[in-house]
């Protein structure tokens, strides 16, 4: 589904952060990006999401070389991949069902259309009751699952987390997990990167270690 | 990915959580992407009225003195004197009606009016003081001669025929006054144009950078909606949108007030008509009407506010996307 061939990424003139990498991630398959801070776990979380140009190599993914995408070619991709961020970006000003909704009213359907599915989403994350709250009166917790219902809402291919469990308990990060082996179980590949080395031994996935920007993986 | 069958099936994380129907019939996708009441829209709106405001005050200013200045050159340009001075040998009143004749018959005249001799006296009274009798002085006659709109007589001839018939008479064009107002009417006009210049560049300025202002507090709402795969043309056109109405809101605001006071003026100068302030200020300012053309001025301004606007959004909504891919 995804596949990088000797990618390099550099900061303007800065050294690489990220050095030969050589890996591809697989429809329905689970993984772990790990690696100590400043280890290039974002930044590789941005090149996924295409948020990001490499400086070298070759990213391919769902059988389109990105480096000749044009714009909207680029958006249209991105709307195949979903992303929860550590600081979840959800907007203040919407409540929680308008958030999880923003995806679809961005591809352009009518309230109409999808209206039973988010709220059927949300009644699954435990947000049912919440729905109609702004997201300044949520919890982390709360936040944190309607940040992974509005990234699994339009049915992504690829899932990307960063740092999910990052702002919560342990106990509320195995139920997170949980939500996202739910999500893998129904066809969506996940990514989560994560530090969390008490979270990776939950669950027996794939490992993407990187270490001075490079790649190590661990199947 | 089937949404619908495996949340069924599956184990659900949060299965002790549930909704109450009442909550579920409450939600609506009803809040505007971008944010309609905000403290920075607030400010915006303000700033655009200010400078709306200002604009077209000035644009009206512009407009009156232009026209007036255009009044004060037609006016005294529609006008020339004939000068009879008293002779020995001479009678003044004889040469007065003669140089009256030859200004009648000259062509391109519509009215000529000589001063009679009280009309002399009162000339002179500020200086002379009052009760005058003008056969104890030498003073000279007056003849206004009104010119036919657009005409442009022969003042050469007018000159000749009168310096044969009535030596007494000279002719004065004002030829020497018109082109001093006429330099005086087009520096008046030349500072309004570079007043107006003044102002527009700082009205498109402050609304420009009031615009990005608050187009950095939307910045979250522009990664989010880049991030969830929005395209470009969705993420500026909902911002343009946003701010096509700010922008015009704050034009209507300031427009609107500046229209007003262009009619209360208007109206106030209509009820001074035939008072010795008001024919004051008519001789100076004319009417004191923008007329239509100022009116439509301003609402053309309204409109080209509210585009100002509208267009720094989309600029810097680009500028954002462009930082953030």
């Amino acid at each position: 589904m995804i596949r990088f061939e000797n990618v390099g990424l550099r900061y303007g003139l800065g050294p690489e952060v990220l050095r030969d990498l050589n890996f591809g991630i697989e429809g329905h398959s689970f993984q772990f990006l790990t690696g100590p801070s400043g280890a290039g776990k974002s930044s590789l979380l941005r090149l996924l999401l295409l948020s990001l140009r490499p400086t070298r190599g070759l990213i391919s993914m769902f059988d389109e070389d990105t480096a000749r995408l044009s714009k909207d070619a680029r958006a249209n991709l991105r709307r195949r991949i979903g992303i929860v961020f550590q600081d979840f970006r959800l907007l203040d000003h919407m409540t929680t069902y308008e958030n999880v909704a923003l995806p679809l009213r961005v591809l352009g359907r009518e309230e109409a259309d999808y209206r039973a599915e988010v709220v059927e989403l949300l009644q699954w994350v435990g947000l049912g009751e919440r729905m109609g709250a702004l997201p300044p009166v949520l919890s982390g917790g709360e936040k944190q699952r309607a940040a992974i219902a509005r990234a699994v809402i339009a049915r992504p291919q690829l899932l990307l987390a960063d740092e999910p469990t990052g702002n919560v308990d342990p106990n509320l990060g195995q139920r997170l997990l949980r939500l996202f082996v739910e999500l893998n179980k129904s066809g969506t590949a996940v990514v989560i990167a994560t530090h969390d080395i008490a979270l990776m031994d939950e669950y027996d996935a794939r490992r993407l270690v990187l270490h001075e920007g490079r790649l190590h993986v661990y199947d | 990915m089937s949404m619908t069958e495996p949340i069924e099936t599956m184990a659900e994380p949060w299965d002790d959580v549930h909704a109450s129907p009442s909550v579920v019939r409450a939600v609506r996708a009803s809040t505007a992407i971008v944010p309609k009441d905000s403290i920075a829209g607030r400010s915006l709106t303000v700033v655009v009225a200010i400078m709306t405001f200002l604009a077209s005050l000035t644009t009206g200013v512009a407009m009156l003195v232009v026209s007036a200045a255009s009044d004060w050159q037609s006016d005294v340009g529609r006008e020339v004197t004939i000068q009879v001075r008293p002779a020995p040998a001479h009678n003044i009143d004889a040469d007065v009606r003669s140089a009256v004749e030859i200004a009648r018959a000259a062509a391109g005249v519509a009215e000529v009016r000589p001063f009679t001799k009280e009309e002399s006296a009162r000339l002179v009274e500020p200086w002379l003081g009052g009760g005058l009798a003008l056969e104890d002085l030498p003073i000279p006659r007056l003849i206004v001669v009104k010119l036919a709109f657009g005409a442009r007589p022969d003042f050469t001839s007018l000159r000749q025929v009168l310096a044969a018939r009535v030596p007494t008479a000279s002719l004065d064009d004002h030829r020497r006054w018109i082109d001093r107002m006429r330099t005086m009417a087009e520096t008046a006009v030349v500072a309004c144009i570079a007043v107006l210049a003044l102002v527009w560049a700082v009205t498109v300025l402050s609304v420009t950078f009031a615009t990005r202002g608050t187009m950095a507090t939307n910045r979250p709402i522009v990664e989010v909606l880049h991030y969830v795969g929005a395209t470009d043309s969705f993420v500026s056109g909902q911002f343009q949108r946003h701010f096509l109405l700010l922008g015009f809101k704050g034009g209507v605001i300031g427009g609107g007030a500046a229209i007003l006071l262009f009619a209360i003026v208007e109206a106030a100068n209509s009820w001074l008509v035939d008072t010795p302030g008001g024919d004051e200020i008519a001789g100076l300012f004319g009417n004191l009407s923008i007329g239509v053309a100022g009116y439509l001025a301003i609402l053309l301004q309204i409109a080209f506010m509210a585009l100002v606007t509208a267009f720094a959004s989309r600029r810097t909504v680009n500028r954002t996307l462009e930082m953030i891919d």
